[in-house]
């Protein structure tokens, strides 16, 4: 594994991106390396959402979007029109700042993804079912509770929910935008060291608006300011020797 | 005399409040009252499911249950009809259409809402009966059938509305959950939207049922009215509102064909009723 940590899973090049007549990306280029967690941070409005959100291409939603540029995900330029989109966005899975279980039991929050992707075996969806809420530690609390309404759940477990369907569709890179804002402390370091655990297997890119968050919990680090990435690079010299002076005020708290 | 004013109008608007309360009241004690005599004549087990309604010929028959199977016949084809067709366009406009068709399809929901439903009848008996009776071959359209039609007509914009408002009340945020998963737009729809709107699109649905189950012209004009007990969608029926419309005028003033229809007035007034209670909690239900 160890030569694996250093391949590219994502790589942006000159990437703008318009809200009709708004630019909120300027020219962004950026590489994010597979299995490891990375960070972007930045003022609020800066851009960080917008950024997640065209890996996965949900701002195709947005009225007026317009995007140039190339991200490649393994090789493939996902911005392409011709791009798949149901099976991008089962590779690249999100989660979202207010988690969002469906108004369904935890089970069927759980399967959803692989039914609609057309597994539909009651035994391997149960497979399923368990692997993926092991993986986020869920199982022993609620295998006896699979069929309560998700939304009866407590915060943080529906977060982790939220977690355990992307790792039902099998995505290997998990966007998380601010996965922790709703939650208090004690839940976020539960999510954070969650995220830990995930990194062995799963590539994680994580928006946070909390900057001790992406100090503890991130390898590499990406700092934003009006569309602009101003700054990346591995987690520990962005935050003890920033070479950009903005990426300093912000990190010692003159902005933001 | 400010305060004498205000003193004044607070009461005449409490009055009022009380009042509508009290017709209610009194509207519902006195159809209690004349209907109950009936039972002089006739057990209510008769009455109620008693296959033969002659009330006046030697000896009079009264019971209803041809017409209750007539409306039930009548209300069940409009809801079928009706929910099918009311929530799709409800789906279609809450969430695939773009916004200029958008609005002008609220705008002809509510031009149909605004026609009168004697026209709607007429309109009916003039197109809708022949096209029955040709399409299935029929002696005559005037059928069960047209008459669900027609009423699915007259449900369909409070259907429509009230399932498009609970439509856009699903947060976002399950919508962009199951796109972010990989779901197509159909998937979404039918997977988490629908579920998530089905308590305030089952209130609409009743609304929408209770607002056409007092419904009689109309469906007088084109169910053909014949008081027998129905064996499929294709036949003559007669409801229990066009038994009242038709043979009130007829009825001396306390005989027992007169009672009769007061008690047929009293079911359908706690059927409404039963209706209209359950969509409330239905929608109060989506609110809390
Ligand atoms: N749908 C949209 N239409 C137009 N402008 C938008 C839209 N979404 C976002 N923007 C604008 O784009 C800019 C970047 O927004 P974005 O949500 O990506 O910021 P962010 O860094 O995630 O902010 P926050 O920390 O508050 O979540 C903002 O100025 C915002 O107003
Ligand atoms: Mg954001």
């Amino acid at each position: 594994m160890g030569e694996d940590l250093d391949k590219l899973k994502i790589q942006v090049n000159n990437l703008n991106l318009w809200y009709s007549s708004f630019q909120a990306l300027k020219d962004v280029n950026a590489s994010f390396k597979e299995r490891l967690i990375t960070a972007i941070i930045g003022p609020s409005g800066c851009g960080k959402t917008t950024l997640l959100r065209v890996f996965n291409r949900m701002n195709d939603l947005v009225e007026g979007v317009r995007v140039a540029g190339t991200v490649m995900v393994d090789g493939i330029n996902v911005i392409a029109p011709d791009t798949d989109l149901m099976t991008l966005r089962r590779k690249i899975g999100m989660v979202f700042q207010r988690p969002n279980p469906f108004p369904l039991s935890t089970y069927e929050n759980v399967v959803f993804g692989p039914r609609i992707h057309g597994r539909a075996g009651k035994n391997e969806l149960d497979d399923i079912a368990e692997k993926s809420l092991q993986a986020v530690l869920l199982w022993d609390e609620l295998k006896d509770r699979l069929d309560k309404p998700a939304l009866s759940l407590s915060l943080e477990q529906q977060q982790r929910l939220c977690i355990a369907r992307l790792i039902a569709v099998r995505s290997d890179i998990l966007l998380l935008d601010e996965p922790c804002s709703a939650l208090d402390p004690q839940a976020t370091q539960a999510i954070e060291e969650l995220m830990r655990g995930l990194k062995n297997n799963y590539t994680l890119i994580v928006v946070t608006h909390n900057m001790q968050q992406a100090a503890r919990v991130s390898d590499e680090t990406g700092f934003m300011l009006l569309g602009e990435l101003i700054e990346f690079g591995e987690t520990d010299q962005i935050f003890t020797r920033p070479r950009d002076k903005r990426t300093e005020d912000y990190i010692t708290g003159r902005f933001g | 005399m400010r305060r004498l004013k205000e003193f004044v109008l607070q009461k005449i608007v409490l009055l009022c409040g009380v009042a509508s309360i009290l017709f209610v009241a009194l509207i519902f004690l006195f159809l209690v009252k004349e209907g109950l005599n009936v039972f002089k004549a006739v057990s209510p087990s008769h009455f109620l499911l008693g296959r033969s309604w002659y009330p006046i010929s030697e000896p009079a028959q009264f019971g209803i249950l041809p017409l209750i199977l007539g409306s039930l016949l009548v209300t069940a084809g409009a809801t079928v009809i009706s929910v099918a067709i009311g929530v799709a366009c409800a789906v279609y406009i809450a969430e695939v259409a773009r916004p200029a068709v958008r609005e002008t399809l609220k705008v002809g929901i509510e031009l149909l809402a605004a026609i009168p439903s004697i026209v709607l009848g007429f309109i009916g008996m003039v197109t809708l009966v022949p096209w029955v009776k040709k399409i299935f071959h029929l002696p005559t359209g005037l059928t069960a059938l047209s008459g669900s039609i027609m009423l699915a007509f007259m449900a369909m914009p409070t259907i429509v509305s009230i399932a498009e408002d609970a439509l856009h009340a699903v947060p976002r945020s399950y919508k962009e959950g199951a796109y972010a998963l990989g779901a197509t737009r159909w998937q979404t729809i039918h997977r988490v939207i629908l579920r998530a709107a089905s308590p305030g699109i089952a209130a609409a649905v009743m609304l929408g049922i209770g607002r056409v189950i007092g419904e009689t012209m109309a469906v007088m004009m084109i169910t053909g009215n014949a008081a027998v007990i129905p064996h499929g969608i294709l036949q003559p029926v007669r409801t229990l509102t066009a038994t009242i419309a038709g043979e009130m005028g007829e009825a001396a003033v306390g005989s027992e064909h007169y009672y009769a229809l007061f008690a047929i007035g009293t079911l359908l007034f706690v059927i409404s009723f039963g209706i209209n209670v359950t969509a409330d909690l239905l929608l109060h239900k989506r609110r809390s």
